[in-house]
């Protein structure tokens, strides 16, 4: 009787202790394959491959929603290593969303630049600084090179220059 | 830690590492050659390209010997001195002996017949009463960089906080050819004796050590009568087999020591300070005549050479007067090397001036030279980890690197790679696989400095997105633009206009 009551008693301690466990350690495991795709992504945030930015487009991957080779920054081998991560077939990139280049700086012409501060909140990573009626200027060290800043420009004042090599 | 050290001549043997032909008698057979003063000297200010000095004379203005003409910023950066007297023609980019073939911003001087001492170039100076400090100042002022090749501020070197237990003093020059190292503790042994005294005050640390080669027994036997004649304490010889690369300064703390520098990290780690012994006699040459660093030792040799040996030259001398005045070539068509044949690097042109780092120049004949050998596929043989002094696995990096597989290729630690090239010689299938690891290196670099770049981006992008959701939240109760109504408002507008215009009219 007694080791039936321990037995018992054990099953049950083990069995709240499981319980407890996947009650605080859950995990939401698509969350995780999402955030492994996003890490491939090369961040630039530029929304060429047709979503809001980086994130979305791996939650779209992953949902099978949208193939994995629209990413134009990233090119050949963020397909190969997205490819790898999924065990899927890598495609070729798909052209219509972008050509893929090497990496680029948006250099604003402060000459022209009149201060209107649209182009602030364009940039996806904050890398513009400025206020209305005060000259503007990119972040170099944070600037992905996205050209979203581009449209929004009513003077045309922002290029986009190859980024310099680091020391 | 002295008995941990291997002063006697039968020395820890390494498993790595490759017995090469050692040519090295071809230039020893005279005594080190004052070069003629150069018609020009060439001094660039960039030749790496993190350290950029600054010319503090213009052109046009007349300099003396051993004048500072060039600083490198920050507090107590180093001086660059004028290795001759005469007349600064131009500052302007000028092609450097550096690897990739880099042109680099040079201070150009015409130098005059004679030599004119400048004032600040003082003859014997009581180092004995000068303090830490001011002796490790006295090296930045005097310019001295390390001549074993790397041209790291040696005053910077000195200047380590942490506790130094050891100064070794490389005199293990391993690379084939190249004979200065040797030549200079034959014939100068007080120099470095002298010199590795300073340096051991300038540290703060009570022990050196005089490290030379198996096969160099007169360099041995002439510094530890130098030892013996001055009477200093705390330094001694220590031999170490004869081995390419056991010079190269991990390998050289390892055989020493039996200890290892930590990946990435420095023989500072392990409380140990590295210095060639050509450093050590431009300390002495400092301390004893004042004189800064101008010149450097530097082997000549190969068979496209009339006269193989060592000269003294003014740095910034061009080769091709270095050339003349070890009796020109004895043929045309000869290819120059500066640095030895393992890891020295092609020169295309005898126009370039001799830097901190010329130690060696071979001129070889094309009778010399291999011609390019066709690569076959690799065996797995597995010789190139038996010999790699980083303990890699060279055939397992190759893939990665044909693979192009960062991720990989920092898993095998290609940073570790110290570029020796021995993979390179025992490889029965040649494979030229050490050009590939310098190219991983770089690649490597540029990956890691992408992914620090992404995840920044992300985080930034990630604020962004928060504070836009915020915003479209704050405005969600507020009144809404009713596109309907603002397209009336327009029309209205335009509407008044029109009439007003008519009105105008």
């Amino acid at each position: 009787m007694l080791a039936v009551m321990v037995l018992a008693g054990l099953a049950g301690l083990m069995g709240a202790g499981l319980l407890f466990a996947a009650g605080r350690l859950r995990t939401d495991a698509t969350q995780q394959v999402i955030d492994q795709v996003n890490d491939l992504l090369p961040q630039s945030q530029c929304a060429q491959c047709g979503y809001p930015g980086c994130r979305p487009y791996a939650a779209a991957i992953v949902a099978g929603e949208a193939p994995l080779n629209r990413c134009a920054p990233g090119g050949e081998s963020t397909i190969q290593s997205l490819s790898h991560l999924l065990q899927r077939e890598a495609l070729a990139l798909d052209t219509r969303f972008g050509e893929h280049q090497p990496a680029q700086l948006a250099l604003i012409d402060e000459a022209l630049c009149i201060g209107c501060a649209r182009c602030l909140e364009a940039c996806p990573v904050d890398a513009i600084i400025g206020a209305p009626r005060f000259m503007h200027t990119v972040l170099q060290d944070a600037c992905t090179g996205c050209q979203l800043c581009l449209p929004p420009c009513p003077v045309d004042c922002i290029d986009l220059v190859p980024r310099p090599p680091a020391p | 830690m002295s008995s941990s050290l291997s002063y006697d001549p039968q020395p820890a043997r390494p498993a790595w590492g490759v017995r090469v032909e050692a040519n090295k008698s071809m230039s020893m057979g005279e005594a080190i050659q004052i070069a003629p003063l150069p018609s020009e000297v060439r001094i660039p200010l960039d030749l790496s390209p993190t350290r950029i000095a600054e010319a503090t004379v213009a052109p046009g203005d007349s300099v003396r010997t051993g004048q500072l003409i060039a600083r490198f910023p920050g507090p107590g950066g180093n001086a660059i001195c004028a290795p001759v007297t005469g007349r600064v023609r131009d500052i302007g980019p000028c092609s450097v002996p550096v690897a990739g073939d880099r042109q680099a911003r040079c201070i150009i001087i015409d130098s005059a017949d004679a030599d004119h001492w400048a004032d600040e170039c003082k003859p014997p100076e009581a180092a004995d009463s000068l303090s830490r400090e001011s002796l490790q100042a006295r090296i930045a002022q005097a310019g001295i960089v390390g001549l074993g090749g790397a041209l790291f501020p040696t005053a910077d070197k000195l200047r380590i906080q942490t506790p130094v237990k050891l100064l070794i003093l490389n005199g293990a020059e391993c690379e084939p050819y190249i004979t200065c190292d040797e030549m200079l503790m034959r014939e100068r042994p007080e120099d470095v004796v002298h010199g590795a005294a300073i340096m051991l005050r300038a540290l703060g640390a009570q022990q050196a050590v005089i490290a030379v080669e198996s096969d160099m027994p007169e360099a041995r036997i002439a510094l530890k009568q130098a030892l013996a004649a001055s009477k200093k304490t705390g330094i001694g010889v220590a031999v170490v087999t004869a081995k390419y690369p056991a010079g190269g300064e991990r390998q050289l703390v390892e055989l020493l020591t039996g200890q290892e520098v930590p990946l990435g990290g420095l023989p500072s780690d392990l409380g140990i300070v590295c210095q060639n012994v050509a450093t050590a006699a431009a300390v002495s040459h400092l301390f004893r005549q004042g004189r800064p660093l101008i010149s450097r030792i530097v082997t000549i040799t190969g068979s496209g050479i009339k006269q193989p040996g060592n000269i003294e030259a003014r740095l910034g001398t061009p080769l091709r007067e270095l050339i003349a005045a070890a009796g020109g070539y004895t043929q045309p068509e000869c290819q120059l090397y500066m640095g030895g044949p393992m890891m020295g690097i092609a020169l295309d042109s005898d126009d370039l001036p001799v830097t901190e780092a010329t130690n060696c120049l071979i001129v070889s004949t094309p009778r010399e030279m291999s011609p390019p050998r066709p690569e076959f596929p690799c065996i797995r043989c597995g010789e190139c980890s038996r010999v790699c002094p980083a303990r890699l696995m060279p055939q397992d990096l190759l893939n990665a690197c044909m693979n192009q597989d960062v991720e990989r290729q920092a898993a095998l630690q290609v940073d570790a790679c110290i570029e020796c090239g021995c993979c390179d010689y025992v490889c029965p299938s040649q494979i030229t696989l050490t050009a590939r690891f310098v190219q991983a290196k770089a690649q490597q670099r540029d990956w890691r400095q992408d992914q620090a770049r992404a995840g920044e981006a992300r985080e930034r992008s990630d604020v962004h997105a928060r504070r836009q959701a915020e915003r479209a939240e704050q405005y969600a109760d507020g009144p809404k633009a009713d596109p309907v109504s603002g397209d009336q408002a327009l029309k209205d507008l335009m509407a008044r206009l029109d009439e007003r215009n008519r009105a105008d009219d």
